[in-house]
């Protein structure tokens, strides 16, 4: 069985974000990238799933700049076997991102795509269900459990009211959620392996694939600040504070 | 215009998500129309008589039980070609949901709305609200996810919606779900609030020391009628479940109330619970970052101060 994983390069969790003052987006200069971390839950189920023999092959694949080959690499490091790399310079929304995914998909054949279930940047949480859309696949998002049966794959989900279990036919697209796994580091050694395995990288005609823009980013602001309230010197002090001026008990 | 919008039900009501899409939804068009859908659903309609929608369409199928997304899709893509805005709270059935209908529409999307701007303009948070960014959206079919804090309940209306069958071929079109089906599901059974939509949160951070000492932050939680929550070091410390997590990479809360035990206050833990209204932090570290976003801070011994609280503020 073959798994496509997509992944993509986001400012490092740790960052904190700063935006640009013109509002056109987040400052990308100098700042630390790093695998968008739900990706990295990808990209570790999946090896783990070749490491149970249940994977043949592990492939990952990221959309963007040149710098997404550092984030390839990564991947590489952590157990995948190639990597393709989507030479793009814009910024692609979802439904865009899954068009390319599903060109990749169609000439990859994987039986299992595998995605974060959100990037930490966007934010939006669409684009692994917009490739099952697109392929008409199965999709189970939020994944905490993945387990490959005979026929199928079954796939535990995270619900805002607990969890469900479903079994999806496959190919299937299955996005991850916090508590699927906790992915490895990379060791010394297997980062000195990734620089021999294959990382291919392609330059994509947007024209041809149509590609259209259907939400543009407009400005990005900073939220209303927080304001740090006042310090109180006692429990008592609190609970008359939280009833008689917050007006919360 | 006009706007379709989802309704998820809890124990066999809206769920507080449907009933402030509801609000949005009439914020941004005249008519809103509201989709009930499900194995038997009719009758709950009879119960929405004061519901703010100008008309119920009531979508009915053995196959629609779990309401899973390669089910609904098809005959939402349908439905959809009626309305300019396709709309549904921010929860876990939308979002697993409204991308696979957009996709199949050729239709963005937008998730997490918190504000309209114009009829093609949206407010939504990016970089987990460290941005609010404003976007426009250039399909003829908007397709959202509204983000339920930043909404009110609506209030009752005097006229009652119009009740309507959908089409009996549309409905039809849910049975043809070959690819997924349902095996099981375990519904949390806990009597505490959900943490996403709690009003009152209590959070335990690494102050709490051990999973025995983190159940002080339960204790004061159920005296309060509060939702656990934790911050990405007591989950990594093994004090609670990752679910717990309240951050970047976790939940994101805004609840009335939000209680931060013992949490030094990383940029990924406040990025998810800074909408709150009211934040009280208790650290012993009179610099922890926690107080810069607290509205009340209490500098302090958390085995000393949350027994104190258990006893001085009123129960739930």
């Amino acid at each position: 069985m073959k798994i496509l994983v997509a992944i993509k390069r986001v400012i490092d969790p740790g960052v904190k974000v700063r935006l640009k003052p013109d509002g056109s987006g987040a400052e990308l200069n100098g700042v630390k990238m790093a695998v968008n971390p739900f990706c990295e839950i990808a990209v570790e189920q999946a090896v783990q799933l070749k490491e149970a023999g249940i994977a043949s092959e592990v492939i990952t694949l990221a959309i963007g700049d040149k710098a997404s080959q550092e984030q390839l690499r990564t991947t590489l490091a952590l157990g995948a076997d190639r990597a393709i790399h989507l030479d793009v310079e814009q910024t692609l929304e979802p439904l865009n991102i899954a068009k390319l995914l599903r060109m990749v998909v169609e000439r990859e054949t994987p039986e299992i795509v595998l995605l974060g279930k959100q990037s930490i940047d966007g934010d939006n949480n669409q684009t692994g269900q917009m490739l099952a859309g697109l392929l008409g696949w199965s999709q189970a998002t939020f994944a905490s459990k993945v387990e490959v049966k005979e026929r199928g794959v079954e796939v535990t989900r995270e619900l805002d009211t607990g969890l469900q279990t479903l079994s999806l036919k496959l190919p299937a697209v299955i996005t991850t959620d916090l508590r699927l796994n906790t992915p490895r580091f990379a060791s010394l050694p297997n980062i000195m392996k990734a620089k021999q395995k294959p990382l291919e990288s392609e330059s994509v005609d947007l024209s041809a694939l149509n590609i259209k823009t259907h939400t543009e980013l407009l400005s990005m602001q900073p939220p209303a600040v927080r304001q740090a309230g006042v310090k109180v010197g006692s429990v008592d002090e609190l609970v008359s504070k939280l009833t008689n001026e917050a007006g919360i008990f | 215009m006009s706007t379709l919008v989802i309704a998820e039900l809890q124990s066999g009501e809206l769920s507080d998500a449907t009933l402030k899409a509801i609000s949005a939804a009439n914020q941004l068009s005249q008519q809103t129309e509201l989709l009930l859908w499900g194995a038997q659903v009719a009758a709950l309609a009879d119960g929405m008589s004061t519901l703010p929608v100008a008309k119920i369409r009531i979508m009915e199928s053995a196959s629609l039980e779990h309401g899973l997304a390669e089910s609904l899709a098809p005959a939402l893509v349908t439905l959809a070609r009626e309305y300019s805005y396709l709309l549904a709270g921010a929860s876990t059935f939308a979002k697993d949901l409204l991308p696979r209908v957009a996709a199949l529409l050729d239709v963005g999307m937008l998730s997490d709305v918190v504000a309209f701007e114009d009829d093609d303009v949206f407010v939504r948070p990016m970089y987990a609200g460290n941005a609010m960014a404003r976007v426009k959206s250039h399909d003829d079919i908007r397709v959202l996810t509204v983000r339920g804090s930043a909404f009110a309940l609506p209030e009752a209306a005097t006229a009652a919606p119009t009740v309507e069958m959908v089409a009996a071929d549309i409905t039809a079109l849910v049975s043809q779900n070959q690819l997924s089906s349902f095996v099981g599901e375990q519904v949390t059974e806990s009597e505490r609030p959900e943490l996403a939509s709690a009003k009152v949160v209590v959070s335990g951070g690494r102050g709490l020391q051990s999973a025995e000492q983190f159940g002080l932050v339960e204790q004061l939680a159920d005296h309060l009628g509060a939702a656990v929550g934790a911050s990405r070091a007591a989950v990594d410390a093994g004090f609670i479940g990752n679910d717990f997590q309240v951050g970047q990479t976790g939940k994101i809360v805004a609840p009335d109330l939000y209680i931060a035990l013992g949490i030094s206050g990383a940029i990924q833990h406040i990025a998810g619970m800074k909408d709150a209204k009211v934040v009280v932090a208790v650290n012993k570290d009179p610099e922890a970052p926690i107080f810069d976003v607290a509205d009340y801070g209490l500098v302090g011994d958390l085995f000393d101060v949350v027994p104190q609280l258990i006893e001085k503020l009123p129960g739930k």
